[in-house]
């Protein structure tokens, strides 16, 4: 007989993000009753009608920081929360909204805004681990499923994830892939990429977008070059380091060494 | 071994050969193009050899280009190595569950399958005996690699064009198949002719051949064209390096200014191992199911160009990219005579043309020659 454990209480936390990391959990269809079983969901707005009572095991949290409110309520979330976890490219390092970053807020309210006075936010996006310690950072654009399961099933077992930090290249040779860049001359980011989607992309013979951020240690100058060789400008140069992952400081640096 | 005269075959009689293989219950295994590369897979008939294909090699760059004739074998080596099928990328060791009885480790079965190699190039041989050295030969044999090898049956084909960025001749590994394959093909294409010369280096390799169709003895004249084919690959190698000193030459140059700038080009992507042949490091990695019952053991390639491939207590031992390159290089040409008494290299070109940004081995290792500190 399996010995009955006491069932973790988990939650997950929305900011400002576009619910896709919220929507790889829910498509964990074959492990969603595994995982009710071995974790209490006890708030998660996407999935449940839950409130936020008390204290949880494990909180994941989506989403970055872009409002006054949200940089106080992540503090209220990590007080109640024994074990932090950010999943996505929006709390690990920002989101597409970071682009916010390179730009004038109050400029873009005035454009998008009948009323902009109403609209109270930040001058930037940040992500989590810029307010309140964070345990662990689950990578992408959204998260990968099987990668969220893990994350899950090690903190049960109390082990070290494995999510590798390496490239997106170490997941296609695993995979047979041919290099999108080497044979086609695709453009691809999989060399400065972390890890993760299983290269999918690179799959389905397009180049790696970066959704994953920077892999350890990237040195993307080089890349850069060879990706100018391939006969990349240096507008788009700026934009293939400018999406989900902008803010993260490795494709932020990059991004500004190029542009018009 | 009986000794066998070369004979010559012709395309029917290398059709007749892979039938022979797959009624012998081999799964045969050769090149074939998919996502515009010619990749090592399942071969049903010649038909699915790249013939009339050729590539186009350089530092960072392959491509696909017809060829004037109608060859089967006249490319380079492609993107990926025999070591997928030999030395898979991802292994699942063992699992084990957990029940009402307690737990119970359930071994992995071995394959039941037997590879038949089509195309190994003289490079590629050597690699594989390189991994067998490193598998099987030391003190602690692996049981995964020995049940995938000890039953292929290899055809070697001695190249009749090297590849831009292929210097097996300066790594003395080709381009003539030498040992190590039960037979070895040559293909001769003429004006109105298409044959292989063949020889067999083994027992299994003479048995087969016996009963092939479209099989005749071969002539003085086959033997010196295909003596002549070979010359003419050795005579045409994309790249050259000094390889007789390289021991001495790299670990005496450990503080070289070269091993800075190459770390400024250098992506640390683990690209060139992961194509390397005879690159056979691992790492072993841990799952276990969310209701806790079920575990299981995977081990998977790595790189020592990962942060994780050096981490011990308190950090990464090699956390620069000068570092992590000047590892890889200096074991695979030169620390790797302390440790298996030969090169770590066989001069196959692959670690050049898939790396994303070119980096050149051979280049490499002529700038420190070029400019060694005194």
């Amino acid at each position: 007989m399996v010995a009955a454990r006491h069932r973790p209480r988990l939650a997950v936390w929305k900011f400002a993000s576009c619910d896709g990391c919220q929507l790889s959990l829910l498509d964990c269809e074959d492990e969603l009753l595994a995982m009710a079983a071995a974790v209490e969901i006890a708030y998660f707005p996407e999935a449940t009608r839950g409130t936020i009572v008390g204290r949880y095991d494990i909180s994941l949290v989506e989403g970055s920081i872009t409002t006054p409110h949200d940089a106080q309520r992540i503090r209220d979330v990590r007080q109640r929360s024994r074990v932090l976890v950010t999943i996505g490219a929006c709390a690990t390092s920002g989101g597409i909204q970071a682009l916010r970053n390179f730009a004038d807020v109050q400029e873009y309210a005035s454009v998008v805004y009948a009323r902009p006075e109403f609209i109270n936010t930040l001058a930037s996006s940040t992500p989590i681990a810029d307010h309140v310690p964070v345990d662990f950072e689950l990578r992408g654009c959204p998260i990968n499923k099987r990668q969220a399961l893990e994350v899950i099933s090690a903190y049960l077992a109390t082990r070290q994830p494995v999510t590798p930090s390496h490239s997106v290249c170490i997941e296609c040779k695993l995979k047979g892939n041919v290099c999108v860049m080497v044979a086609h001359g695709t453009p691809c980011l999989g060399p400065v990429t972390h890890a993760g989607c299983g290269a999918l992309c690179p799959s389905y013979d397009r180049g790696c977008y970066g959704c994953y951020g920077p892999k350890e240690t990237p040195n993307a100058p080089p890349l850069s070059q060879r990706l100018a060789e391939l006969g990349m400008d240096e507008c788009t140069l700026q934009r293939v380091y400018r999406s989900f992952n902008a803010n993260a400081e490795p494709f932020r640096e990059e991004s500004e060494r190029h542009g018009p | 071994m009986e000794t066998a005269q070369p004979t010559v075959l012709t395309t029917e009689g290398l059709e007749g050969l892979l039938g022979a293989l797959r009624r012998r219950g081999y799964r045969v295994v050769g090149p074939t193009i998919r996502d515009q590369a010619i990749i090592y897979d399942d071969i049903a008939s010649i038909t699915d050899l790249p013939q009339g294909w050729t590539d186009t090699q350089e530092g960072g760059s392959y491509r696909l280009a017809r060829r004037e004739n109608d060859a089967l074998f006249g490319y380079a080596v492609g993107p990926h190595s025999w070591k997928k099928f030999l030395h898979p990328p991802v292994l699942r060791l063992w699992r084990a569950e957990r029940d009402a009885g307690g737990r119970r480790i359930v071994p992995e079965p071995d394959p039941d399958e037997r590879f038949a190699f089509i195309g190994v190039r003289a490079c590629d041989l050597h690699a594989i005996a390189i991994q067998d050295k490193v598998f099987l030969q030391s003190t602690q044999v692996d049981p995964h690699y020995r049940a995938r090898r000890e039953d292929a049956f290899i055809v070697a084909v001695n190249c009749a064009v090297a590849g831009g960025t292929c210097f097996c001749v300066s790594m003395n590994t080709g381009p003539k198949a030498e040992a190590g394959f039960d037979l070895a093909l040559t293909e001769m294409l003429g004006e109105e002719e298409h044959r292989f010369l063949v020889e067999a280096g083994t027992d299994a390799g003479c048995a087969i051949l016996a009963e092939l169709p479209h099989n005749s003895p071969a002539t003085t004249d086959d033997l010196c064209a295909a003596t002549a084919i070979v010359a003419r690959t050795a005579g045409s190698m994309g790249r050259e390096m000094r390889s007789d000193d390289m021991h001495e030459l790299l670990l005496r140059n450990l503080s070289h200014s070269r091993w800075d700038e190459v770390a400024k080009r250098c992506l640390t992507c683990g690209n060139c191992t992961m194509v390397c042949p005879t690159c056979f490091c691992t790492s072993v990695e841990e799952s276990s199911d969310l209701a806790g019952v079920e575990t299981s053991r995977s081990r998977r390639w790595d790189s020592c160009f990962t942060m994780d491939f050096s981490y011990i207590h308190g950090g990464s031992v090699r956390s620069t990219v000068r570092s992590r390159y000047r590892q890889w290089m200096t074991h695979k040409l030169a620390t790797w005579f302390d440790q298996f008494g030969t090169s770590g290299c066989v001069g196959c070109g692959r670690c050049i043309t898939w790396c994303p940004v070119g980096i050149d081995i051979t280049e490499e290792v002529n700038a420190i020659r070029e400019i060694e500190p005194q």
